[in-house]
C-alpha cells in the first residue's frame, strides 16, 4: 500500500477539492446576507408539513395570486403523494373555484352573446390560471416590473427558501442615506440592489387561517415559502426516502464487494 | 491482446464461431486473463469508474432525450415535465446533471494519476493522447449539454463561449455564424447543440475503445513505474481487478448518491432555473466547476484573441507532456524534486480554479490582493510547469534508485 506522507498528501488532496468543489456555490449574488431558518424540509429526513403547505397554499391564493402565476402547477398537483395533502374532493372543489377561458363550444364561439370570452369551472387536470392574459398585461398592471412566476422561485435565486423568506420579510427597514426611492419602488435590504417593485406583500391579520394559527406576517411568509419550497421540488420526499435506500444498499454492497476483494487479494498484495 | 492468447474455446459452437468471429477470445484476452500489474492501487480504478460513468451519462441521456424537446420556447418547459410529470423522471435528470460533475471528478483523478505516475512515458505517449482527446470531447459535450436545459446559463454560456472564436482573424465571424446558425443564440443553435450532444458521446465511446487497446499494447503502468519483468509481476484481470473495481465504483457511487439524492442543485446555479432571457445578462457568467481553471485563464489575458489562444494552448499543451517530460524514470515515487513540483501544480489548478469561480474585480479572501492578479501568476505558472519546469527536472534531478521488481517489493511487504 502506499506509503504514510503520500497518503496523507493524497487525502489533502482529496480535502482541497471537495473545498473547490463548494467554490462556486459561494458567489452569492444578492442583497444582505440571508439568514439559515430550521425549515421542516431540511436535512436528509426533512419532509414536508403538510399543514403548513395548507396554509402556505391559502396565503399563495389570497395573496401573492393577485400578480405572481405558478404556472407549473396543476390542481391535481394539490393532492400528490409529498405535497399539500389536500384530498381529491378537496382538490375538486377547490378548482372548481377558479373560472379559466373555456374550449370554443360546438358551433366554434369563443365568447357569448355578448362578446365576453366563454369561461369554465377549472378541473383538477387544469392548470393555475394566470392573474393576466400576458406578460405585457402584467407589466402594464404593476409599473413596467414583471412579477416573476412562482413555481421554481426558491430553486432559482440564491440563498433558496432562506431568502424568499428574508425577501418577504425585509420591508420597513430604514432607506440608508445615499438611496434614492423613486415613485413605485420599494427598498428592501434583501433584493440585489435594495430597490424592488414589489410593495410590501405582507400584512398582520391579511389572511384567516381556518386551523387558528395566528396570521403574522413572519407565521405567513414562513407558510407560503414552504409552500413555494413544494411548487419547485414537489419530489424532494420521494427523493430522499429513495436515496436513504440507495445509499443503504451501496454500503452494505460495498462491505459485501469489501469482503470478497480482501479474501481473494489475501497473500497477493 | 498483449501476447499469446489463452483461450480454449469450449463448446462446438465456440470453436466455430473462434473461426469466423474470435470475438469470445477477443472478450476473453481483454477483461479476462490480461496479465495486470499487481501493485495496481486505488488511483488505478478510476478508468474503470470512467467508463461505468460514461455508460450512465449514454442510458440516462437516451431516455431524456424521449422527453426533452429541442425548442427555444419549449425547451424549458420540457425539463420541468420531466422533473414533475414523467415517472422518475426528477431521478434520471438529477443522475445526468450530477453524473456530468462525477464524471469530471473521476477523469481529474485519473488525469493527475497519470501526472504522477508518468504513465504517458515511453511506450505509453498513444494511451495518454488519446486520453487527451477524450477529456476534449468531454468538455465539448459537457457545454453543449449544458444549453439544452435553456435556462439563464445555459444560454449565456453558450453566447460567451461560442462568441470566443470571433477572436479567430478573418474568419472568426463566420465561424461564429455557423456555430449559431444565424446571428445570435437562437432556435437554430439550440438544435445543432443537441444534435452534436447526442452524437459526442458515441464518438467518445469509440475513442474509448481505442484508448483500452493502446493501453493493453504495452499494459498497465504501475505505482512502481517499471516494466513487468515476468508472469511473478502480474495477475489476471479477472476475479482480481474486477473485483477491486467494484468494490471502489461501489464506494464512489456513494458519493455519486448523496449528490443526486440530498444536494442535487449543490453543483449548479440557481439563476438556471429562470428560463432564458436574451434580454437581461445576468450579473457573474461562471461556467460549471469543472471549467473554472479554464475560464480563469481566459479571463487573466486582456486581450480577447491571446486569451482565446491561452486557453486552447493550455488544452493543446496535454498533447506534448510524454516529450516534455525528459524524466529517464516514470514514477514519481523515485523522483524526489518532480514529485513537489507535481503537488505545485495540483495547487495551481485549484487556485485557477477558485479564481475563475469569482468575479473578476474580486480580492483573494479579505486581502487587498487582487484575483487577477493571482490568476495571471497561476496561469503562468500553469505553463512553466509544462514548458520549463517539466524539461528541466528531468534533465537535472537525480532519481531514487528503482527496486528489482514488481514482485519483489510487493510480496515482501506481505510477509
Amino acid at each position: 500500500m502506499l506509503k504514510l506522507p503520500m497518503r496523507n498528501a493524497l487525502l489533502a488532496f482529496g480535502i482541497a477539492a471537495l473545498g473547490a468543489l463548494s467554490a462556486p456555490a459561494s458567489a452569492a449574488e444578492h442583497g444582505a446576507a440571508v439568514e439559515s431558518r430550521d425549515w421542516s424540509f431540511n436535512g436528509p429526513f426533512g419532509t414536508y408539513d403538510r399543514a403548513e403547505l395548507q396554509r402556505g397554499y391559502q396565503v399563495y391564493k389570497e395573496v401573492c395570486s393577485a400578480c405572481h402565476s405558478l404556472n407549473r402547477i396543476a390542481f391535481r398537483n394539490l393532492s400528490d403523494a409529498g405535497g399539500p395533502g389536500f384530498t381529491e374532493l378537496e382538490v375538486r372543489a377547490l378548482a372548481a373555484s377558479y373560472q379559466i377561458p373555456a374550449e370554443p363550444n360546438e358551433r366554434g364561439e369563443t365568447t357569448d352573446a355578448e362578446g365576453r370570452p366563454l369561461m369554465r369551472e377549472a378541473l383538477p387536470s387544469d392548470y393555475f390560471p394566470s392573474r393576466f392574459p400576458n406578460d405585457n398585461a402584467a407589466r402594464a398592471s404593476n409599473n413596467g416590473a414583471l412579477p416573476p412566476d412562482l413555481s421554481l422561485i426558491t430553486k432559482a435565486r440564491d440563498g433558496g427558501s432562506d431568502y424568499i423568506y428574508a425577501l418577504l420579510t425585509g420591508y420597513g427597514h430604514e432607506v440608508p442615506a445615499g438611496v434614492t426611492v423613486n415613485p413605485g419602488q420599494y427598498y428592501n435590504p434583501y433584493f440585489l440592489g435594495g430597490l424592488l417593485a414589489m410593495p410590501q406583500p405582507l400584512f398582520a391579520n391579511q389572511v384567516t387561517y381556518a386551523d387558528g394559527t395566528e396570521a403574522s406576517i413572519e407565521q405567513m411568509a414562513h407558510d407560503v415559502t414552504a409552500f413555494l419550497t413544494w411548487t419547485a421540488e414537489p419530489k424532494m420526499e420521494e427523493r430522499k426516502s429513495l436515496g436513504f435506500a440507495v445509499i443503504l444498499f451501496l454500503i452494505a454492497f460495498s462491505g459485501l464487494c469489501f469482503l470478497s476483494y480482501r479474501k481473494l487479494w489475501h497473500g497477493e498484495h | 491482446m498483449s501476447g499469446p492468447s489463452t483461450y480454449v474455446p469450449k463448446s462446438g459452437f465456440a470453436r466455430w464461431m473462434d473461426t469466423r468471429l474470435p470475438i469470445m477470445r477477443l472478450a476473453h484476452d481483454t477483461v479476462i486473463t490480461f496479465p495486470t500489474p499487481r501493485n495496481l492501487n486505488i488511483w488505478y480504478t478510476f478508468g474503470g469508474i470512467l467508463a461505468f460513468c460514461l455508460g450512465v451519462q449514454i442510458i440516462t441521456g437516451i431516455v431524456l432525450a424521449m422527453h426533452y424537446t429541442p425548442h427555444t420556447a419549449m425547451a424549458f418547459d420540457s425539463v420541468e415535465h420531466i422533473m414533475r410529470d414523467v415517472n422518475y423522471g426528477w431521478l434520471i435528470r438529477y443522475v445526468h446533471a450530477n453524473g456530468a460533475s462525477m464524471f469530471f471528478l473521476a477523469v481529474y483523478i485519473h488525469m493527475f494519476r497519470g501526472l504522477y505516475y508518468g504513465s504517458y512515458k515511453d511506450p505509453r505517449e498513444m494511451i495518454w493522447i488519446l486520453g487527451v482527446i477524450l477529456y476534449v470531447l468531454m468538455m465539448a459535450t459537457a457545454f453543449l449539454g449544458y444549453t439544452l436545459p435553456w435556462g439563464q446559463m445555459s444560454f449565456w454560456a453558450a453566447t460567451v463561449i461560442t462568441n470566443l472564436f470571433s477572436a479567430i482573424p478573418f474568419v472568426g465571424e463566420a465561424i461564429v455564424n455557423l456555430l449559431w446558425g444565424g446571428f445570435s443564440v437562437d432556435n437554430p443553435t439550440l438544435q445543432r447543440f443537441f444534435s452534436l450532444h447526442y452524437l459526442l458521446p458515441f464518438v467518445i465511446a469509440g475513442v474509448v475503445i481505442l484508448h483500452i487497446w493502446a493501453l493493453h499494447v504495452p499494459g498497465n503502468n504501475n505505482p512502481l513505474g517499471i516494466d513487468v519483468k515476468g508472469p511473478q509481476d502480474t495477475l489476471p484481470f479477472h476475479p482480481y481487478y474486477t473485483v477491486k473495481d467494484l468494490f471502489y465504483l461501489s464506494l464512489f457511487l456513494i458519493l455519486f448518491a448523496a449528490f443526486v439524492f440530498y444536494a442535487p442543485n449543490y453543483l449548479g446555479h440557481s439563476i438556471n432555473y429562470i428560463e432564458a432571457d436574451p434580454l437581461v445578462t445576468p450579473p457573474h457568467i461562471v461556467p460549471e466547476w469543472y471549467f473554472l481553471p479554464f475560464y480563469a485563464i481566459l479571463r487573466s489575458i486582456p486581450d480577447k484573441l491571446m486569451g482565446v489562444v491561452a486557453l486552447f494552448g493550455s488544452m493543446l499543451t496535454l498533447f506534448f507532456v510524454p516529450w516534455l517530460d525528459t524524466g529517464k524514470v516514470r514514477s514519481a515515487r523515485f523522483r524526489p524534486t518532480y514529485r513537489i513540483f507535481f503537488w505545485l501544480f495540483v495547487f495551481d489548478c485549484f487556485v485557477l480554479g477558485y479564481a475563475g469561480s469569482q468575479p473578476v474585480d474580486g480580492v483573494l479572501f479579505n486581502t487587498p490582493i487582487s484575483l487577477l492578479l493571482v490568476a495571471r501568476i497561476a496561469t503562468l505558472y500553469f505553463f512553466l510547469h509544462f514548458w520549463v519546469i517539466m524539461p528541466l527536472v528531468g534533465l537535472f534531478e537525480t532519481p531514487k534508485p528503482l527496486p528489482d521488481s514488481i514482485a519483489k517489493p510487493v510480496l515482501q511487504a506481505a510477509e
